[in-house]
């Protein structure tokens, strides 16, 4: 196990290195000078020139790319244009909002897919089963945008349910900024559904094809027994990875959710900054979501050793 | 004679009757033909000059001579959205060639070359690790909100996850005793990557590909949506239903018509996609990368 997980963190680096180099190429292969593009026609040539020397950009591209990942290294990201504020203190104040997002559309896209496939699988081949592949089809297939949109109007313009936009911070309660934060989740956790509900239903179709099912309907086990304590248990595990996908990918969607809902979280910062061409705070943001994603996927490989004791590692 | 257990690709579509027996493929096919035709008939099938404004009837309902209704400055919505269609497929399209053919080019050197693989496969590690939306829109806004240049960032996107089933398919085919059975007669790396490998690789190159349109097409209109694709004016699907976010309370329909459109369009292309990926190889059922 402790080889197993020294030998997953080795393959990290060349992972990181490569999302250290690409976010490198985002400031490099601005067309021109980037500390013109960055300041706008308006700024005088001093501040130009401070701008280059603080973005390094005098220096031959093989150093600066050596200072990068040195800088890297020691976890400075530089400073956001914009606001002045450290690369990083900047991400971590707009963490909560997308943290909470993630956490509850998580929690609804795996109570609607894994559901939905669980029963689609069951009833494979009726009406039931076609419905519910066509609807998670429908889910991969709905622009998030719209949705949120969509549920607007609906909950927050016509039935006044949900507020239509904002955020109210945790230590306002707990309740309030669930409240705020019902129709984003919903959105998202719609839309993620359909992914983990294709998964949860291929995998079961495999799992209840398997002898030992056979076996422990023989021996007279209840169906429901059967379902829950053989067939999910031996289906977790690409549902699993599938939600640590997703996990992942929930970021990119708080981009397009939290930018309509004027959530303060990170996806709306990522947006704002790069319509300012606040390079910085871009290419930081990039690699904080980055390295998040490959964190999630190791955890995940990780906890397939404790969900599934067959499985070791050496 | 060696190759008598090889399955040949377009052999399957001999018995065309056949594909239709799938009732996805036909549904899918059938949508996303109609909706392709009504984009490329847009000077015909629409009534209006997309791009006429006419201050008069700014944010009137969906009437008559109005199918979808007019926007914030006059414009008729359901021309706008005949014409917005063909940007998005040619950019769904465009994306789907390139995006394939450079999946498909690293999947088979990953696949093939067990020494290349390593590397080949952390790079793209590095690519996927990035939020996908974030990704395409510095790309996007670094390389200037060009038709061509949307069309590249999102091709980036794209790739990495191509290369990746791609791959994982020619891990499989290289094992096969025909491929074992072309080495042993001498038959050279090439040959046996292009004549033997590739074909047989056909079928989920081209059911990855129906996938990564219908996400193109999403992602080029969240891209529209957020202001960071092709200039506004342009019309497009993701650009109209942006220019009715301020009116959504008193004129819900600019957003609503051209959502509903571009659903159709990609719930078209996913099922197509579905059916394909049934009909050509059941054992990739369910299989399907981020």
């Amino acid at each position: 196990m402790r080889q197993y997980l020294i030998k997953r963190i080795l393959a990290l680096i060349p992972v990181l290195l490569i999302v250290g180099f690409v976010g490198f190429l985002l400031l490099n292969l601005i067309p021109g000078d980037p500390a013109l593009v960055i300041l706008g026609p308006e700024a005088t040539l001093d501040q130009v020139n401070k701008l280059r020397a603080e973005l390094g950009l005098n220096l031959p591209i093989y150093l600066r790319l050596i200072y990068w990942y040195a800088r890297l290294f020691r976890g400075d990201l530089g400073y956001s244009i914009f606001s002045s504020l450290p690369v990083l203190q900047a991400i971590f104040e707009r963490l909560q909002p997308t943290l909470l997002l993630t956490i509850f559309s998580l929690i609804i896209a795996s109570a609607i897919g894994i559901t939905s496939g669980i029963v689609a699988a069951l009833k494979r081949g009726t009406w039931i089963d076609q419905i519910a592949t066509g609807f998670s089809i429908f889910g991969l297939s709905i622009p998030s945008f719209w949705l949120s949109l969509i549920l607007i109007i609906i909950f927050g313009v016509w039935l006044r349910w949900f507020p239509v936009a904002g955020y109210v911070p945790l230590k306002d309660g707990f309740l309030k900024t669930l409240h705020t934060l019902a129709l984003p989740s919903i959105t998202l956790g719609f839309v993620d559904s359909a992914f983990i509900s294709r998964i949860t239903r291929s995998s079961m179709l495999e799992v209840m094809s398997q002898d030992y099912i056979k076996v422990a309907r023989a021996k007279g086990l209840s169906y429901r027994k059967v379902i829950v304590k053989h067939a999910l248990r031996n289906a977790i595990l690409p549902i699993i990875t599938c939600m640590g996908l997703t996990l992942g990918n929930l970021i990119s969607g708080a981009v397009v959710v939290e930018t309509i809902f004027a959530l303060p979280g990170i996806g709306q910062l990522a947006l704002s900054s790069i319509l300012r061409r606040d390079y910085p705070l871009t290419q930081g943001i990039l690699l904080f979501t980055a390295v998040v994603f490959v964190l999630v996927n190791l955890l995940v490989d990780i906890l397939y050793v404790f969900l599934d004791p067959r499985i070791k590692y050496g | 004679m060696v190759d008598t257990e090889e399955k040949n690709f377009f052999s399957r579509f001999k018995g065309l009757k056949l594909v239709f027996k799938y009732r996805s493929i036909t549904i899918g096919l059938a949508l996303v033909t109609l909706l392709l035709l009504a984009s490329l008939l847009a000077p015909v099938l629409s009534t209006h000059n997309p791009m006429y404004k006419d201050p008069n009837i700014r944010l009137s309902a969906p009437s008559r001579e109005y199918f979808f209704g007019t926007d914030n400055l006059g414009q008729d919505v359901y021309s706008r959205t005949l014409y917005g269609g063909r940007l998005s497929f040619l950019t769904g399209f465009s994306v789907m060639l390139i995006s394939g053919f450079f999946g498909t080019l690293l999947g088979l050197i990953a696949g093939y070359y067990r020494r290349l693989d390593f590397i080949i496969m952390r790079v793209l590690d590095g690519f996927m690790a990035f939020p996908s939306i974030l990704l395409a829109i510095a790309l996007t806004a670094v390389l200037g909100g060009r038709l061509s240049n949307v069309i590249i960032a999102l091709s980036i996107v794209y790739t990495p996850s191509s290369a990746r089933v791609i791959r994982s398919v020619v891990l499989i085919i290289r094992e096969t005793e025909y491929v074992e059975a072309s080495k042993s007669i001498g038959a050279s790396s090439l040959r046996i990557i292009f004549c033997h490998i590739l074909p047989n690789s056909f079928a989920p190159i081209i059911v990855q590909g129906s996938y990564i349109f219908a996400r193109a097409v999403i992602l080029e209109a969240a891209l529209s949506f957020l202001g960071v694709g092709v200039p506004p004016w342009i019309p497009t699907w993701g650009g109209i239903m942006s220019s009715g976010r301020p009116y959504m309370m008193v004129a819900p329909w600019i957003i609503f018509f051209p959502g509903i459109v571009a659903i159709l369009a990609v719930f078209g292309l996913n099922f197509f996609g579905d059916g394909l990926r049934d009909f050509l190889d059941p054992r990739l059922r369910g299989v399907r990368s981020m």
